[in-house]
């Protein structure tokens, strides 16, 4: 199949336009329908994109599948995947079933619902399929819409302040994004990704106002970028606008948001940051390393005094991307692996955790922790699952959760071995908070009354979380399974990065 | 000679031939009874002559010894100020039959004003470049005060008029000066006396011309006029200030920088550049404060012509097929926003308080969603058109090493998306009140609502080729 990836990609759009035109009316029916068609084309999505995965060959570190049109400006539809991205694909197909199925109580203008999800699917996998710069970047931004109305229109009491603030946040950062990619097409006369990551971007000093910047152009268009994904990410002190969103947005939005919009910073840096600026990044990864620390210790210590359980695994989230910056920017094999595998895991185990508070959320109406207490007693399916994504966060080995902050570790040990030092210290913090949490809403005496006669799962439920707790497993006890595909094109990654930077600037560190 | 001449402005002559017969016909018969009908042929035949004009051979041809230029970007610029006009006229008869404003002199003054507009892009020489524009504003002053019995109305006609006149006395100023240093009013030798070396007189007049342009783009900081004339005009007229008048100003400020001092791109595009970025800057702030739909819109116009003059300022025929890509996306999503406004009502009152649109997605989802998705065009998200239109001047200020400038803009965009996403988020999420809007609509608006929306949305797929059209404009303009 020539346009398997278009075919993917364009799915939940075509589905989103057909509940648009076609589904009349919003009595019972008609919101059954909706939820249905989603269901059916997230869920053929998914099975499609299986074909991407057989199809995929990890030895070859080129892209595949790819497709190319010519487009306006001299720019390019092209599409295609490589080991990098065809992961953060399947995390996106597996998901959205998941998230639709998760919002099957939904019963306010179900219809938009549905085709926002839909849409944000379409724009979610053309982000990591998109092979040119603008392509991209319309993905990216394009995303911001459904999200923004997602948060806006069936998000909580405070849903504006926060719909507002995720929106001009990351609008912000990304439009300098643009700029830069801009000043790149000039630079380099394409905005044909492979051949970026080709092209070597000038990193003479250069002089602005007055001012000597190091690393030339190269600082300038990887701050620009940095700008986007940092804030995307989101990396420590540009975090503040996740904790708003998540708390206001409904618990099917804060899943995509966890899952896979926060996936899009790390890949960034991973598909743009480090292989076309080599320069810059080595520059900056001392500052990087350290702001990931910070992150790792600052945020656990946050989520440590949270009321509000979304609001604590939001934090939590902060902290575990810290491991993917840092890892990333270990720029070697087990750091690299090592981030992309914790954000994959995280897709499954923050997902998931998002959606244990929506269990409950949905029953009490209420994200206070102080309102539970002793859940174990009435609902001991819904503890059990729980309990097991608590440790996935925690990194219990395992779980999916260690492989990648053991990996991160590792690869940052070699090159940083304080950053490494203090970032072990989140290992015992994110135990400390998630353990608590589950503490204070699982254990102790049932003895508040409005919970006596709350119930335990039902079995739509526990479909929703078979698959995440089957995937949570599969790749703590089999990491293999991730890491034979992502494994060459991140060694072609890091190798040359290395050809750039020798590996003895970076070993260097250590002595620091 | 003078048959060529004319056959070269034969569809000027053709709409000003045309209102003059309107406007006898409508004097002579019964007067605004006979409105609607001039209305409908006025904008049929503003349709026509654009058509026509698309249609027309390539190249360039000069009339009456160079004062009158047709080239292709005469023709890109006049097939947008025709079509716009026509669109504006279209969906405003409506609104001004209930109003009582329905007046057989309305749509001949758009004629005229067309005419003048038309002059104006086609302008070889300053004195052509001065008929057209006064011809333009004076059939604008009038329509301005056109509803006469309001005091807004009346006090909009006066303050453009005496702004207006004030801003062509300074660029009467400026030609008298490149007059007297060029030694010739003709753009083609002025550009010859600028080369090498330009006089400081010379330098003088091109700084007050560009004044009395930057007014008539209403760029920061010659804005003044703008919040106010649109406001207190009825919306179908603010509906045209902000569509062809824009157009046809832009394609003068472009035709005037290239054509006559085309050789001194660096000593005016520093200048263009200030007012770009004051115009961003000021249009994406000031307008965060304003509640009223128009006024909105006014501070709206100020950023993008900011955003268009980005283009102009990168001196280059990328810059100006930027400049004119983004003004014809600006022209199409203003006149879809425009019907919009149009349409706003309550208890059959205008209604311009935004406010009012509190939970109109519950009431009228399809009018909401076409309305959504002009907003964020207006915004510059993608993958709506307006995003390309930012796009293209982004490029155009990089590719001219203007990297300052660019990122400027971007972050000027970013302010602007405040009150766009406000208009959103009061339909969308607005807390509910019992008034909401009337339901009705007349049916030109919306589908000029509902195209507009379209157009944004199934642009990204080649923008109907309308790049390469620029693409063919600009290299006419910049040799």
């Amino acid at each position: 199949m020539e346009n398997l990836l278009s075919i993917v990609t364009f799915i939940p759009a075509l589905a989103a336009l057909i509940l648009a035109v076609f589904l009349r009316g919003n009595d019972a029916a008609a919101q059954k329908n909706a939820k249905w068609l989603a269901l059916l084309a997230t869920s053929a999505t998914f099975i499609l994109s299986i074909f991407i995965l057989t199809g995929f060959d990890p030895s070859d570190t080129g892209f595949q599948f790819v497709e190319e049109k010519d487009w306006i400006l001299g720019l390019k539809y092209k599409m295609g995947v490589d080991g990098i991205s065809v992961l953060f694909v399947m995390l996106t197909t597996f998901l959205m079933p998941i998230t639709i199925a998760a919002c099957w109580k939904v019963e306010v203008r179900v219809k938009e619902y549905m085709i926002a999800f839909l849409l944000l699917e379409t724009l979610m996998l053309g982000v990591f399929m998109a092979l040119d710069l603008v392509l991209f970047y319309l993905f990216f931004e394009a995303g911001l819409i459904p999200m923004f109305l997602i948060i806006g229109i069936w998000g909580g009491a405070n849903r504006i302040y926060a719909a507002f603030k995720f929106f001009l946040y990351t609008f912000l950062g990304s439009v300098l994004m643009l700029v830069a990619m801009v000043a790149m097409y000039r630079d380099a006369g394409t905005t044909d990704i492979p051949m970026l990551l080709k092209h070597t971007f000038t990193s003479d000093t250069m002089a602005i106002f007055g001012f000597q910047i190091v690393g030339g152009l190269q600082t300038l268009l990887w701050l620009a970028f940095f700008a986007s994904f940092a804030v995307k990410m989101p990396m420590w002190p540009f975090h503040t606008w996740l904790p708003d969103a998540h708390v206001q947005a409904p618990t099917a939005g804060s899943v995509v948001l966890a899952s896979v919009l926060l996936k899009m910073g790390g890949y960034g840096f991973l598909r743009f940051s480090l292989p076309m600026f080599p320069v810059a990044s080595d520059i900056f990864t001392p500052l990087i390393m350290w702001l990931s620390v910070i992150a790792i210790i600052y945020t656990s210590l946050v989520a440590m005094v949270q009321e509000d359980m979304k609001k604590l695994i939001a934090y939590s989230s902060v902290a575990h991307m810290g491991y993917v910056t840092m890892g990333t920017f270990a720029m070697n094999q087990q750091g690299v692996d090592g981030a992309i595998f914790q954000m994959v895991s995280h897709g499954f185990v923050a997902g998931a955790l998002f959606l244990c508070v929506g269990v409950i959320y949905d029953r009490m109406h209420t994200r206070d922790i102080d309102a539970y207490g002793g859940l174990v007693n009435r609902m001991p399916k819904y503890a059990l699952v729980f309990m097991f994504f608590t440790m996935a966060n925690v990194g219990l080995p395992g779980t999916s959760g260690f492989v990648g902050e053991f990996l991160t570790l590792m690869g940052t040990f070699q090159v940083n071995t304080w950053a490494a030092a203090f970032a072990t210290t989140g290992v015992i913090l994110s135990a400390s908070y998630a353990l608590w949490l589950y503490r204070r809403v699982a254990f102790g005496d049932l003895i508040k009354e409005s919970l006596k006669s709350i119930t335990d799962m039902d079995t739509r439920e526990k479909l929703i979380f078979a698959p995440l707790v089957f995937m949570t497993l599969l790749l703590g006890i089999y990491p293999t399974l991730v890491l034979d595909i992502i494994g060459p094109s991140v060694e072609a990654l890091v190798n040359n990065y290395h050809a750039v930077i020798p590996v003895d600037t970076a070993a260097a560190l250590v002595s620091h | 000679m003078l048959n060529t001449d004319i056959s070269i402005v034969l569809p000027e002559i053709v709409l000003a031939l045309f209102a003059m017969a309107a406007l006898l016909f409508g004097v002579y018969t019964k007067k605004d009874k006979v409105a609607g009908p001039i209305l409908w042929a006025t904008s049929a035949v503003l349709a026509a002559i654009g058509i026509w004009i698309a249609m027309s051979p390539a190249g360039t041809h000069t009339a009456f010894n160079g004062a009158f230029v047709d080239d292709s970007f005469a023709r890109f610029a006049k097939v947008t100020i025709l079509l716009s006009a026509a669109a504006v006229l279209l969906m405003s008869a409506d609104f001004m039959y209930r109003r009582g404003l329905l007046r057989f002199e309305y749509p001949i003054l758009v004629a005229l004003s067309a005419v003048g507009m038309m002059m104006m892009v086609s302008a070889g020489d300053l004195m052509a470049l001065y008929m057209g524009l006064e011809l333009q504003s004076l059939a604008l002053y009038v329509v301005a005060a056109l509803n006469r019995d309001s005091l807004k109305s009346t006090e909009a006609g006066l303050k453009y008029f005496v702004l207006g006149a004030l801003s062509s006395g300074i660029l009467l100023y400026g030609a008298s000066l490149v007059y007297g240093f060029a030694g010739s009013t003709v753009f083609s030798d002025i550009i010859v006396s600028a080369e090498g070396h330009i006089p400081l007189g010379l330098l003088f007049g091109l700084t007050f011309v560009i004044m009395g342009l930057a007014f008539k783009v209403s760029a920061v900081p010659f804005h003044m006029w703008a919040p106010d004339v649109y406001e207190g005009s009825p919306t179908p007229v603010t509906a045209f200030f902000a569509t062809a008048p824009k157009m046809a100003a832009m394609g003068l400020f472009a035709r005037v920088v290239h054509d006559a001092f085309g050789m001194a791109v660096a000593d005016w595009s520093q200048i263009i550049a200030l007012l770009a970025v004051a115009s961003m800057f000021v249009g994406s702030i000031a307008a965060i404060g304003q509640r009223n739909i128009k006024r909105l819109m006014a501070y709206s116009s100020i950023t993008h012509m900011g955003f268009a003059l980005m283009g102009l300022a990168a001196g280059t025929a990328l810059g100006v097929q930027a400049m004119l890509v983004y003004m014809v996306i600006y022209v199409t999503m203003n006149i879809g926003t425009f019907a919009f406004i149009m349409s706003m009502e309550k208890d059959g009152v205008p209604v311009t308080d935004i406010s009012a649109l509190k939970q109109y997605s519950k009431h009228e989802p399809l009018r909401a969603l076409a309305l959504l998705l002009l907003m964020f065009s207006l915004a510059g998200v993608p993958p709506l058109l307006g995003f390309f239109g930012k796009f293209y001047v982004l490029k155009a200020a990089v590719d001219a090493n203007m990297t300052w400038l660019a990122t400027a803009g971007a972050i000027a965009s970013v302010i602007g998306a405040f009150y766009y996403l406000r208009i959103v988020y009061y339909m969308y999420f607005g807390e509910n009140e019992e008034e909401t809007l009337d339901g009705t609509m007349a049916p030109t608006q919306w589908v000029f609502l509902m195209a507009s929306a379209a157009i944004m949305l199934l642009g990204l797929v080649n923008m109907f080729g309308v790049d390469g059209y620029a693409a063919m404009a600009a290299e006419a303009l910049v040799k």
